[in-house]
């Protein structure tokens, strides 16, 4: 069990900047996924902390203790890796016994560890097999099983599951987050897929360009997105993005979308929170999932009239480009409530739904 | 514009069956993806039709014709692929331009410049025409790559996982301006995948495929709603439907020790089965008659699933993102009706419910 604290991390070939202060604190037995595009710093990151990577500056901490001298085998702490980096002349028992060979133990103490965790990961009737004969999934089961003989003060993983099929990375996401549940060991976990950050993560930290853009709960970076990009890298369809401008008279507002004439009620609060976060009601940028779109059957007061643009069916519900004199926003309905392209609905915007961003510094807006 | 049809088509590589009496026909102007995991031969069907694989036995026909004889140029077909293959050292207008300079079509200039612009605008990337192709990101390589299979206006196009190599946020864009592209052109387009998410969003009609066989045709609705196979309803849907050990007998199916106990069709053999139930079509809240205890939660944001353990099994259920869902408490579930799905345990097939 161990505390990783990272503290003022930098990372620069020449002046390319790799990771750029970085400061993020890992809790003891929390689960924290590092999550970005390729090329954002998420698995530098993830390298530093093993020892496998040197860093510029800053200190990396694991329990209160700087490790950046130790070497990678003195951390205690265990990487798994995207590749399997499984050894092909030793059984799964010998792969997964492999570690404890240097501790001088026991072998029926050896052995009574590797049952354990095969145990735990269902692949006790796999333990006799090489592993050019076990399938891709088997192969990372018995990977981690490697990384957890150990009993390690943490696991680092980078990309764990991404080399499988999608069908297996969906079993596997919900085997690797029961795993944490039952042994509770500090996790850092690095991938580019949101979705599965959104199901593993206790936490999700979300890079950009070497950058920390954001740190929160799923639910936090979902529904309170820090700036545009995370808005619109987490969550799938992405949020809908448009230039928006907030027209107020006499006590009520309106926001107008981009040159559009179609004009949504909001609360008269907005403007004034819009200011009052530094930001001007005639120019921001609205942020609206598609679940904040809603189709409704007739005329409101709030809704305005917009044409069914694509259907795209997904079986569980629909989602629609809705078409509102120019500007298109997505949402999302139930399975076949619209089908006909060309159809005139009645949408309107859920207040509850609405974000604002600042259109230069694409930083949100807070508003309630 | 074109039919295509593969009839009982069968490719052999060495002792390893590709392709097994595969049948198949795309109708003009259709949107058609071939769907299936890894292996299961959907490639090869694509390369049959353009005319890179000869078959091992069957025939090819394109608008009726068997075109066994006709070279991939001859077949007219376009073909796009995942990884792009454009010319790095020339600008987009020249590799647009390449197809259409070839020596079967000959165009003139005037032509070929019309044709390059008309593509260049729907495509939207009017702006990177005089750009060399090893400047681009890989969504506007994607596009240039459609952009050269369009200017030849060929009678189908063809397209194998063209979306796979980009991002989640370019390829979600590039599935809407595809099926926009399809719908202006009205042109056939066959299309592989294996990400049912593809598959639903953009076809007129999926073709699901395993060992080298499509195993089930049909909308995107009926596919999902109607599994005809336990592949199919394993396959087809995120996340994949909850499949449960079951017991068919006097024409009822039960199982979770009974909480489930659907009526059956009349002729409904008596033995193991499955059965299935997507996590929209279980419902938890206070209500509902069964109990459980919650195993597992994977959080979405605009919802959650939530892994449930009723006795030994375990199902999914999707709840709203503001439920409070601790691992370990008890709640209560329920079925909506008429959404169980039964199949089979020996061939896998669907069995059908009372009434459907």
């Amino acid at each position: 069990m161990a505390e990783i604290v990272l503290r003022d991390i930098e990372k620069y070939f020449g002046d390319v900047y790799v990771i750029r202060k970085l400061n993020l604190t890992i809790k003891d037995g929390e689960f924290v996924v590092l999550l970005g595009p390729s090329g954002c710093g998420k698995t530098t990151t993830l390298r530093a902390i093993a020892g496998l990577e040197d860093i510029n500056t800053g200190d990396i901490l694991i329990d209160g203790k700087p490790v950046q001298s130790l070497e990678p085998g003195n951390r205690d702490i265990a990487f798994v890796f995207q590749l399997f980096a499984l050894y092909p002349h030793l059984t799964a028992h010998d792969n997964i016994a492999f570690p404890l060979r240097a501790t001088n133990e026991k072998p029926e103490s050896v052995n009574a560890q590797v049952r354990a965790v095969a145990k735990s990961l269902q692949i006790e009737h796999l333990m006799n097999k090489r592993p050019s004969s076990l399938s891709g999934g088997d192969m990372q089961r018995v990977a981690i099983g490697r990384a957890l003989v150990r009993r390690p003060k943490a696991m680092l993983m980078d990309e764990p599951i991404g080399a499988l099929d999608a069908k297996l990375r969906e079993e596997m996401r919900v085997e690797l987050k029961r795993l944490h549940v039952e042994n509770h060991s500090t996790t850092i976990y690095v991938t580019h897929d949101q979705v599965e950050a959104m199901a593993l993560a206790d936490r999700v930290a979300i890079m950009n360009d070497g950058v920390l853009q954001q740190v929160g709960t799923p639910d936090e970076v979902y529904n309170n997105p820090a700036n545009l990009f995370v808005a619109q890298f987490v969550g799938s369809p992405v949020m809908n993005i448009a230039p928006a401008r907030l027209v107020s008279a006499k006590g009520k507002s309106e926001l107008m979308l981009g040159d559009t004439k179609a004009g949504f009620e909001v609360p008269a609060t907005f403007a004034k929170q819009i200011e009052k976060g530094g930001g001007n009601p005639g120019a921001v940028m609205l942020g609206i999932r598609p679940e904040g779109v809603l189709v409704s059957d007739k005329k409101e007061k709030s809704s305005q009239q917009a044409t069914v643009r694509l259907v795209e069916p997904l079986g569980s519900h629909d989602i629609v480009d809705l078409d509102f004199g120019g500007q298109v926003l997505r949402t999302r309905t139930a399975s076949g409530r619209l089908r006909k392209v060309g159809e005139k609905v009645q949408a309107w915007l859920d207040p509850a739904h609405i974000r604002f961003f600042d259109p230069a510094s694409s930083n949100s807006i807070q508003v309630k | 514009m074109a039919q295509l049809e593969l009839k009982q088509v069968t490719k052999r590589f060495g002792a390893n069956t590709a392709l097994n009496d595969l049948s198949l026909s795309v109708k003009d102007g259709e949107f058609f993806v071939l769907l299936g995991p890894t292996g299961a031969g959907k490639t090869t069907a694509l390369r049959t039709i353009v005319g890179l694989e000869k078959p091992t036995s069957g025939t090819v026909h394109i608008d009726g014709a068997d075109v066994h004889e006709q070279t991939a140029a001859e077949r007219d077909v376009a073909m796009v692929f995942q990884y792009y293959s454009l010319y790095p050292r020339y600008t987009v207008r020249e590799n647009l331009a390449f197809p259409l300079r070839s020596k079967v079509r000959r165009l003139p200039e005037s032509e070929i410049a019309e044709r390059i612009a008309w593509a260049a605008k729907t495509l939207r990337i009017e702006h990177l025409l005089e750009r060399k192709t090893d400047r681009l990101s890989g969504g506007e390589m994607q596009r240039v790559s459609i952009g050269r299979a369009i200017v030849r206006e060929p009678r189908a196009f063809l397209m194998d996982e063209p979306l796979s190599n980009l991002d989640a946020k370019l390829r979600e864009a590039l599935r809407g301006e595809l099926k926009r592209l399809q719908t202006r052109l009205k042109s056939t387009f066959l299309f592989v995948t294996h990400d049912q998410v593809e598959a639903m969003s953009m076809g007129d009609r999926i073709g699901v495929m395993q060992g080298g066989s499509v195993i089930q045709v049909g909308t995107p609705s009926e596919i999902y709603e109607r599994p005809n196979s336990l592949f199919v309803a394993g396959f087809v849907g995120t996340p994949s439907m909850s499949l449960l050990p079951a017991e068919v007998k006097n024409g009822k199916i039960s199982a979770l020790g009974k909480a489930l106990d659907v009526p059956l069709a009349k002729g409904a053999a008596s033995g193991a089965a499955k059965v299935g139930i997507r996590a929209e079509d279980v419902i938890v809240g206070a209500k509902q008659p069964h109990s459980g205890t919650i195993h597992e939660v994977e959080n979405f944001g605009v919802e959650k699933i939530v892994t449930l353990r009723s006795g030994e099994q375990l199902l999914r259920a999707a709840v709203a993102a503001s439920m409070s869902t601790p691992v370990g408490s008890k709640v209560a579930f329920g079925f909506k009706p008429g959404k169980v799905h039964c199949f089979e345990l020996a061939g896998g097939q669907r069995i059908n419910a009372e009434g459907k």
